[in-house]
């Protein structure tokens, strides 16, 4: 920023919303510190595989059933094919993260779409727009997921999609609500009379409005789909062998977990801290951008 | 209202009705079938195994007949299970089943509602901070992490609790606990959320400057109002319970309808994987009805349209 911009903002003191919102955020200590967690453990998924000696599938057979041992070259110990668990965890990681990223995207796209078209058009095709998402809503999916795994066969293109069209729903109805709030305001009136058509108003006006409840909601659906693939994995019906996901760990670990329980402790452990974190930083997230307590 | 009840009954029609027709779609887009076995079939014996489950009538007239069968509450016969019906695999799954939600969603009120109203009455100091620290660990500890780990202290290093199985009460307090414990949290955040905005109103402030206790101001004039967002919470609880039945009922060897999906599913017991997904919407859609009848009994500013 050039230092004329630099005075002007001394001179105004301007604050909007996001500015405003991020200093509210910085002084949430659980949000700051769930941040920097889960930043870490983010950049441990990516850049910790390649900082151990190991890989995710080579067998070491002289060491099986090792426990956690800083010392040794297998620093959380091995499993019962003798593979080193610190790599897995983090390579289950990376798998667990990147689904969660892509099926929130996947639902965001959706639901934005979808909810800002039914807001924005109103009368009888929200009406009908919005009754099939409750049509849809009633629907246990979670029963369909598990049938297409198993009749399908395991399929991560088919846990992106699954998972995605299953959270578009959600979002669907907060943006139709927002829309439905935004559109009698003054400035998509003003946009209507210069003659915009529908389509640009919604997509250059109406959704990056959006953009603070939908930040909220991105982090609060991340948890939940990483939560779901954990689901199906534990059910065995997830990422297949010999790639993994934290919840594909989480089910060797507790089938094992009389003689090793660090299998199940490890991996248990990065998937709660992981929700932890998404789980505050979207709570502090929602405090920061709710205008209700200023 | 019992207008508004028949309007919400014969508006999920649509609903069961697509849920319905998705399932046998499914259930016949599936590649393999209930027949596949490792050995293959003599096809005469095949041939009489469809015919006396009419597989080898039309598409049509097996969607027609199942679903004047359904509506006739006939879901068929297993095809895993030997001369048992569907219905009757209900029948036996269905009390556990519910016996192990109802316990978990007592669990979860009654720890969750007198956590949440407690950090309320005490908000910003150490027993808020503990309390709400406690239900967001609740939420992030997923059951099938929860499940195991207590199974490992409580059943495999001591041996107080059974790991899983039938018998007493005994057998159900790990997976109540297990089901119950995230539920119990949400519980506690809405009740600490509704409490904070209620203790702040004009009515309670009334009932307060009359110089009643403050145990009676909380018990009695803040306490219904603080309820009502947990009351609508119940519908979602009931779906969180019943796919969280999936997997707690896997992990324990409890039989009831969670285990009977799961294990209909990897055989490709078709009508028993459909007759549970509908009787579970069936399920849910009445559940849902209750919830919101009883929402317009607790406040009256409810109004059924």
């Amino acid at each position: 920023m050039s230092a004329a911009a630099d005075k002007l903002e001394v001179a105004v003191k301007g604050r909007s919303l996001f500015s405003d919102a991020f200093r509210r955020l910085a002084a949430n200590k659980a949000a700051v510190v769930s941040i920097g967690l889960l930043s870490l453990i983010v950049l441990a998924c990516v850049v910790g595989p390649w900082l151990s000696p190991n890989d995710y599938f080579t067998q070491d057979y002289g060491a099986i059933w090792v426990g956690p041992t800083l010392t040794d070259a297998h620093w959380l110990g091995t499993d019962g094919l003798g593979r080193d668990l610190f790599v897995r965890v983090l390579e289950g990681g990376r798998i667990s993260l990147m689904i969660g990223l892509v099926a929130t995207l996947v639902s965001l796209v959706i639901g934005v779409a979808y909810g800002a078209t039914a807001g924005y058009a109103g009368g009888r095709v929200d009406g009908a727009m919005m009754r099939i998402v409750d049509i849809l809503y009633a629907m246990p999916f979670l029963f369909f997921v598990i049938l297409l795994m198993v009749f399908f066969g395991r399929n991560i293109l088919l846990i992106f999609v699954a998972i995605g069209a299953i959270n578009w729903l959600d979002m669907a109805r907060i943006v139709r609500g927002q829309t439905l709030a935004l559109k009698s305001q003054p400035f998509i009136e003003a946009a209507r009379m210069a003659g915009a058509p529908a389509p640009v108003i919604v997509a250059r006006h109406i959704v990056p409005n959006l953009l603070g409840v939908v930040a909220v909601y991105i982090t609060l659906t991340i948890p939940q789909v990483i939560l779901f693939e954990s689901f199906l994995s534990f059910l065995g019906l997830g990422v297949a062998e010999p790639a993994t996901s934290w919840g594909a760990l989480i089910k060797d670990g507790a089938d094992e977990m009389n003689r090793a329980p660090w299998l199940l402790i490890v991996p248990g452990l990065f998937l709660a801290a992981t929700l932890f974190c998404f789980n505050f930083i979207g709570d502090g997230l929602r405090d920061a951008l709710d205008p209700k307590d200023r | 209202m019992l207008g508004y009840a028949a309007k919400r009954l014969l508006g999920a029609i649509p609903t069961l009705f697509i849920l319905l027709t998705l399932a046998f779609v499914m259930m016949r887009a599936a590649p393999g079938g209930p027949f596949d076995m490792d050995r293959e079939l003599p096809p005469e014996v095949r041939a009489n195994l469809e015919a006396k489950y009419h597989l080898d009538e039309p598409l049509i007239a097996q969607y027609g007949r199942y679903l004047w069968d359904v509506v006739h509450f006939d879901f068929g016969p297993s095809f895993q299970y030997r001369d048992v019906t569907v219905n009757q695999l209900i029948e036996a799954g269905f009390p556990v089943s519910a016996t192990l939600g109802g316990a978990s969603l007592l669990f979860a009120l009654v720890l969750g509602i007198p956590l949440g109203m407690l950090a309320a009455l005490r908000q910003n100091r150490i027993t808020d901070y503990l309390a709400m620290t406690t239900a967001m660990l609740g939420i992030s500890i997923p059951n099938f992490v929860l499940a195991p780990l207590m199974i490992l202290v409580f059943a495999v290093y001591n041996d107080w609790l059974p790991a899983g199985g039938l018998g007493g009460w005994q057998n159900y307090v790990l997976p109540v606990v297990a089901l119950g414990t995230a539920m119990m949290a949400y519980v506690a955040r809405l009740v600490r959320a509704s409490t904070i905005e209620v203790m702040r109103s004009n009515y309670v402030r009334t009932a307060r400057a009359k110089g009643l206790s403050s145990l009676r101001v909380i018990c009695v004039h803040a306490l219904p109002a603080s309820l009502t967002p947990v009351v609508s919470f119940l519908g979602p609880a009931a779906a969180g319970i019943i796919t969280g039945s999936v997997v707690i009922e896997t992990i324990f060897g409890i039989p009831g309808l969670g285990q009977f999906f799961v294990i209909g599913a990897l055989n490709r017991d078709y009508t028993l994987v459909m007759g549970v997904v509908l009787f579970y919407g069936i399920l849910i859609v009445l559940f849902n009805l209750l919830v919101d009848l009883l929402y317009g009994w607790l406040d009256p500013r409810v109004t059924y349209s």
